[in-house]
């Protein structure tokens, strides 16, 4: 990807709604033909970032250029992108056919070209036959595809989907991953997708950006991302983690939880504290006084695959995920091989994730009278 | 942005100066001539003077009270009765209840002068089978029939909407917790049904408190409310000043009534639009 | 229970409906009295049409009530509009309070406090009086406003905000987004505000008793100074006709609706089959 030319540059943009800032200091390349994904927890900015690049909102310092040329100013109807949004936003006064011709009758094609697109999309998106049909009268997966074919029509050379995929069912929504992607392939323009689905963000992209309070937190490759997190939020947020604390003695030398070991990271400065992680499925299950540390079984969830065993180490919850059974109480012993071993310098995200006493934060929060409710459509929408 | 939200401005604009001029003005007008005198200085007499027609608002306030209770007694069995039966039969009692406001609201309370004088359809009837005739216009009884008559739909129109729109599984729920059907009316219908009525307590309250027509042909014009005598100044004695010093008493006493009636409210959206 | 409530509603019917009744009994009198039912002849409907205060106060009436709801729906649809795109919530709240106003007051108050305007600002410009049909116009638009407001908000609210920007993604300005794809969608509400506007206007005395002058005097005006004396049967024949002719109206628009909605309904089936 790197050696193709950038088409969007994101320069320092930073962007506040009432004196709250939404984006801070971001800036991002992307490149002609990419598919990248802005992933990351509601309010995060990635739709806020979304909407800057489309043109419906414009930045409070920073600059948006497109192809080499500032666009800041540029009104959406002007701009080459086209955005797939949420909930699709079809026009109900109009069938399908024309929904998808809308476009292209404010580019004064002629009847008959825009006859021969709106076949073409709707045979693109596997529609054929709908032309007439009510938009009201489809189903969620088959307007999806008509918002695909009406933004599709009018040729964008950069493609924008706000979360196309939230409101499809599981299964269809796997589906409509993989057509997405071979439709990307096949058109060859460039996707930037906005999603909080850390799978889906995995399965789709070329690059996936992270983002967390309106900064960028990591940007690489789904298997950098995963397998080499920079910081303790990228490696809560995609996949299970599993992060302690430690110190880095020296290259290639870890400390944590008592015990000393080999890893396969050098570069930290001698005794600096680190985040050490490691993925549950990395753990191996050894008799007790085997491994390298020893705990109880506190819970084990049959998941299909495998079963999940939250084992308590030192009062640290550890999850691991094994083929292998335990009941609730044994004494257990784990095993990590050096390469498993990811270690990430400090930062504000340190502590705060990794532990399994529960999943999730709010879970902590139910039970706890004084918590604060976040409405979550409440800033996720600050963006409009 | 910022180009967007200019021609939201412009888009509002029209509107805005002309809640300025015509709604905004028009009040401080108000208060404007309750202070002055007919030659534009300031003065206080017109306050003073309300001190005379503390009679006049107590009746007024008094009848449209009376008024207001009778509505929704009347009012609540028949929104109730019609939010359970059936779709058509709601549609054609709401159009039932609609029909009379498209009438002309001078003809349809001077009609009622045909039926309750003293050589009116009642007194004759009465006289036909026999008995004592009565006093039934020119009575407080006829001005507040006059009243409720005029504006019960707006008092069934608000409960009815809010009942027809209470979720059925709420009931279903109370039921299945336990409840009979009184209790289900007691504990679940009618908390609910409350914005409804204090909506149309103030839908009903509002044009009671201030009717003057129905009390001048009803009531025979002994029974002067606070609107007859706003009426009296501004078209016959001419006396601006009074005249607006009393509306703004008026407005005043619906604005601390409407604070009462919204403490109850919780929902205040709901109950100001319906 | 069930015998109950039908003898409870027939009540309510009958105490709604009598004084229409005796209204529509006695425009058929032979005699000029509205108590004593003394034949059955249509006289006063003749009399009606030779009535030319009554008929030109008609034609008034619909002029005003046509030309205000028009530029209710105008302003109205703009403000609501605006008022659906405000971002900071005590501004929202405060305009609709302010909306509220004419619907909250009572009418007596809102038709005092406008001729009080009206009169101050006739004073400055001293001119013999302004009151008349600018007058009425300005005073009815005012009370419709928050009608038509309140009929196209919630369509603004249900339709998607993301059509306006979707249409601009494809290629409109703004404004032709707003023609082109939100309005067929706030439509049906333009609608109701109209209809609302048209007859609250039609209907309305109390607030053009104080804002109307000798020039241009509606139907309810003159309806009201004709009640100040006895009232002949030509007053009753005049409103049985209106109430007839809006009746017709209710009916035939209901008849369009049900059949609307069955056409909806069959086409909703169809695109499922």
């Amino acid at each position: 990807m790197e050696n193709k030319a950038v088409i969007i540059d994101l320069k320092n943009i930073s962007i506040s709604f009432d004196d709250q800032p939404i984006l801070k200091d971001v800036s991002l390349e992307i490149h002609d033909g990419e598919f990248v994904t802005l992933l990351g927890p509601s309010g995060c900015g990635k739709t806020t970032t979304l909407r800057i690049i489309a043109g419906f909102l414009s930045p409070d310092s920073g600059d948006v250029i497109f192809e080499g040329k500032k666009i800041n100013g540029v009104p959406a109807h002007k701009r080459q992108v086209n955005t797939i949004f949420q909930r699709y936003a079809l026009f109900p006064n109009l069938n399908v056919a024309d929904n998808i011709a809308f476009g292209l009758k404010l580019q004064k094609k002629s009847k008959s070209e825009i006859k021969k697109i709106v076949e073409e999309m709707l045979s693109l998106v596997n529609l054929k036959g709908f032309e007439k049909r009510n938009v009201s009268s489809l189903s969620g997966g088959q307007q999806q595809r008509v918002a695909i074919a009406r933004a599709l029509a009018v040729k964008p050379r950069v493609l924008l989907l706000d979360e196309p995929l939230g409101a499809l069912d599981l299964k269809l929504r796997k589906d409509m991953q993989s057509e997405l992607k071979a439709i990307q392939q096949r058109l060859g323009i460039t996707f930037i997708y906005v999603t909080h689905d850390q799978e889906e963000a995995l399965s789709m992209s070329d690059t996936i950006v992270v983002m967390d309070s309106g900064v960028i937190q990591q940007i690489g490759s789904p298997t950098d991302i995963y397998n080499e997190p920079q910081n303790a939020f990228v490696a809560d947020f995609i996949g299970e983690s599993n992060i302690v604390d430690g110190v880095m003695l020296s290259d290639y030398n870890v400390e944590f939880q008592g015990i000393r070991c080999r890893c396969v990271d050098k570069g930290f400065g001698l005794n600096e504290p680190v985040d050490v992680v490691v993925r549950p499925e990395d753990i191996d299950m050894v008799p007790p006084g085997e491994g390298m540390l020893s705990g109880d079984v506190t819970s084990v969830t049959f998941k299909g695959v495998h079963y999940e065993i939250i084992v308590d180490i030192k009062g640290f919850k550890w999850m691991i995920q094994t083929t292998e059974k335990a009941e609730v109480g044994d004494r257990i012993g784990i095993s990590i091989k050096p390469d498993e071993i990811q270690i990430m310098k400090k930062s504000k995200y340190s502590g705060l994730y990794g532990d399994y006493s529960s999943f999730s934060e709010e879970f902590d929060e139910l039970s706890d009278p004084n918590a604060e409710l976040t409405d979550e459509d409440e800033v996720s929408e600050m963006g409009e | 942005m910022k180009k967007s939200s200019l021609t939201l401005k412009l888009i509002n604009a029209p509107y805005m100066i002309w809640a300025v001029l015509f709604i905004i003005a028009p009040l401080i007008m108000v208060i404007y001539y309750a202070f002055t005198d007919r030659s534009g200085a300031f003065t206080l007499d017109n306050i003073k003077a309300l001190s005379s027609y503390g009679a006049i608002f107590g009746r007024s306030a008094w009848y449209a009270l009376l008024a207001t209770v009778i509505c929704l007694f009347l009012a609540y069995p028949l929104a109730y009765i019609m939010a359970k039966s059936r779709a058509s039969t709601q549609r054609t009692i709401m159009m039932l209840i609609m029909l009379p406001m498209w009438m002309n609201f001078l003809i349809r309370t001077y009609s009622w002068i045909t039926i309750l004088s003293n050589t009116g359809l009642i007194n004759s009837l009465l006289k036909a089978v026999g008995l004592p005739t009565a006093q039934l216009i020119n009575t407080p009884g006829a001005v507040i029939l006059g009243m409720v008559y005029n504006f019960l739909p707006y008092m069934v129109l608000p409960i009815y909407s809010v009942m027809s729109k209470l979720d059925k599984s709420l009931v279903e729920a109370a039921q299945d917790l336990g409840a009979g059907k009184l209790q289900v009316l007691r504990k679940v219908i009618m908390p609910l049904s409350m914005p409804g009525v204090i909506s149309g307590i103030t839908m009903v309250f509002v044009p009671s408190v201030s009717t003057f027509y129905i009390s001048q042909k009803l009531g025979g014009g002994k029974f002067l409310l606070i609107g007859d005598s706003i009426e009296m100044q501004f078209q016959s004695a001419y006396n601006y000043n009074l005249g607006a010093s009393l509306s703004l008493v008026l407005m005043l006493l619906i604005i601390v009534c409407m604070l009462i009636m919204n403490r109850f409210a919780d929902n205040e959206e709901g109950a100001m639009i319906i | 229970m069930k015998a109950l409530k039908k003898i409870y509603i027939a009540l309510i019917m009958i105490f709604l409906y009598a004084p229409m009744l005796v209204m529509v009994v006695f425009s058929f009198n032979a005699s000029n009295s509205t108590s004593v039912m003394s034949g059955f002849s249509l006289k006063w409907y003749v009399e009606m049409f030779r009535n030319a205060t009554a008929l030109t106060a008609l034609r008034n009436t619909l002029v005003l009530a046509v030309t205000s709801a028009l530029i209710s729906i105008v302003i109205g649809t703009a403000a609501a509009v605006g008022i659906n795109s405000m971002k900071k919530r005590w501004l929202r709240s405060a305009v609709m309070t302010v909306t509220n106003v004419p619907m909250m007051n009572p009418e007596i108050v809102t038709g005092v406090s406008m001729m009080l305007l009206f009169v101050f600002v006739g004073k400055i410009v001293s001119s013999s009086s302004v009151l008349g049909f600018p007058t009425l116009l300005i005073a009815h638009v005012t009370f419709n406003l928050p009608y038509v407001i309140l009929s196209v908000l919630p369509k603004l609210r249900q339709t998607d905000r993301h059509l306006s920007e979707a249409a601009q993604d494809l290629g409109c300005t703004p404004a032709s987004a707003f023609f082109k794809v939100v309005l067929p969608n706030i439509k049906s509400g333009i609608i109701t505000g109209f209809i609302m506007a048209f007859t609250l206007s039609l209907d309305d005395f109390i607030i053009s008793y104080f804002v109307s002058g000798a020039k241009f005097q509606t139907l309810p005006i003159v309806i009201f100074s004709m009640t100040k004396k006895k009232v002949k049967p030509d007053m009753y024949a005049l409103s049985t006709l209106i109430f007839v002719s809006v009746l017709v109206l209710m009916i035939l628009m209901n008849v369009l609706q049900a059949r609307s909605e069955k056409k909806e309904r069959k086409r909703a089936k169809g695109s499922e089959g």
